[in-house]
């Protein structure tokens, strides 16, 4: 009998989920509401010295970012336990790796680009100087999509259980560390004049095994949650 | 159905299938087969194993024990899809049935013939195509995943209690359904704690005890 194919299975789990983030886009952005929040406390908190906000500028962006990255990552396969989508993509035999990249792809757009988008923004606030925002827009743009890969490998992993979040957070921060240390220490060479070869490139080839591997990884853990 | 396979070998086979969890016995060990053109009807009462027998065949769990062959393939991987109604019923909240089975048709392919609209109206969803599965009632869920299976291109279905939540209307919907879907050479396993009596012109009985009962 003739099977739904790879390609339509892995547009068809796009699909839907854009669908039903669409029709809770309120919920959707709310990471980018707590980033935005949370970079004003900065100036708030330490005074509006424009050189020291300038001085810390990369970095905050940085870990407001990861942490904003965080907060939709629990709900990225609970719906589709609790539902009972996720054995209707298990009976579908279809290549469940696939269907764990579509999802993950998913999430990258709905919280790795809007925060992407309100990146110049923040970095104006923060005051960081101009000549250093490309590459904090390429590290983030090279960054965020691991942080999407690895966050969602967790949150197959966590999925079965109650109050997951604050189990994810700490299985991600630590795995994430090597993102924000390449990815603030770009931005801090490119304020010290020195090479941001290096650590953009590490990003990529992060980036690079994070695509390859990490669908795999993600469907490995739901398969092992499911059971 | 042109690529109907062959009826020599039984769509599905189980062989010494048995679930054990931690120490305990949960069902079997038990053989079965299944051919097409068959709806094998699995009785036993709560906590009896039924799901958990559902859940195995489907390859949504690994047996402790034996052997599961689809059309004769052992299938550690799940080559062939089969169609999978359970408690859960696999629908988004905020999607409108319509929607449900476009999602549920690009993972298991489209049954020729049957159009999205025509298979909700087929189980008494007219009207209610556009409207979010949250507003449903937890029949009319029901219905919009029997149009799913309707909907859908597989020859194996697993149900789990598809008359639950239904209607008196429902249940001969359910058997109306199963009807169909043997007669174009499914196969169909559905499993019932004996309260609602299947009317089909062909069905095999299997009663499944407590493994320690």
């Amino acid at each position: 009998m003739r099977k739904g194919s790879v390609l339509s299975a892995f547009f068809g789990v796009i699909r839907r989920d854009a669908l039903s983030l669409w029709r809770r886009r309120a919920d959707a952005l709310n990471p980018i509401w707590f980033a935005a929040i949370v970079i004003t406390l900065f100036p708030l908190a330490l005074g509006p010295e424009a050189a020291k906000l300038a001085r810390i500028a990369g970095g905050v962006i940085w870990v407001i970012v990861l942490l904003a990255s965080l907060l939709s990552l629990d709900a990225l396969f609970r719906a589709d336990l609790e539902e009972g989508s996720l054995d209707v993509m298990l009976t579908s035999a279809q290549p469940l790796a696939v269907l764990a990249g579509a999802k993950i792809l998913l999430h990258w757009i709905a919280t790795g680009l809007p925060l992407l988008a309100i990146t110049p923004l923040a970095a104006t606030a923060l005051g960081l100087s101009p000549r250093a925002l490309p590459v904090l827009l390429t590290s983030l743009a090279l960054g965020t999509p691991i942080i999407s890969v690895i966050g969602a490998c967790a949150a197959a992993l966590t999925a079965g259980l109650r109050r997951a979040g604050m189990l994810l957070s700490l299985i991600v921060l630590p795995l994430v560390v090597p993102v924000l240390i390449f990815g603030a220490g770009a931005v801090e060479a490119s304020l010290t004049g020195a090479s941001t070869t290096q650590p953009l490139l590490l990003l990529a080839a992060g980036l690079a095994a994070a695509i390859s591997l990490g669908p795999l990884v993600c469907a490995a853990a739901l398969r092992l949650g499911n059971h | 159905m042109p690529d109907s396979p062959d009826d020599s070998v039984p769509l599905l086979a189980a062989r010494g299938l048995a679930v054990v969890r931690q120490g305990e016995p949960i069902f079997g060990p038990l053989d079965l087969e299944l051919r097409a053109g068959e709806v094998l009807l699995v009785e036993g009462g709560n906590g009896s194993g039924k799901t958990t027998l559902l859940r195995v065949l489907a390859g949504l769990l690994a047996p402790s024990h034996g052997q599961i062959l689809r059309a004769g393939i052992e299938s550690e991987d799940l080559l062939a899809p089969v169609g999978f109604l359970s408690h859960a019923t696999g629908l988004r909240a905020d999607l409108s049935p319509l929607e449900q089975l476009d999602f549920f048709a690009c993972l298991y392919g489209v049954r020729p013939g049957i159009a999205a609209m025509a298979a909700l109206h087929s189980v008494g969803l007219a009207g209610f195509e556009q409207m979010p599965v949250r507003r449903l009632s937890a029949g009319q869920r029901k219905r919009c995943a029997l149009a799913a299976l309707l909907h859908t291109a597989n020859h194996l279905w697993l149900l789990d209690e598809p008359y639950a939540n239904l209607d008196r209307d429902g249940q001969i919907l359910v058997d109306r359904l199963l009807e169909g879907h043997i007669a174009r050479g499914g196969a169909a396993l559905i499993t019932s704690h004996g309260l609602i009596e299947p009317q089909l012109s062909r069905v095999r009985r299997m009663r499944l005890e407590l493994a320690d009962a």
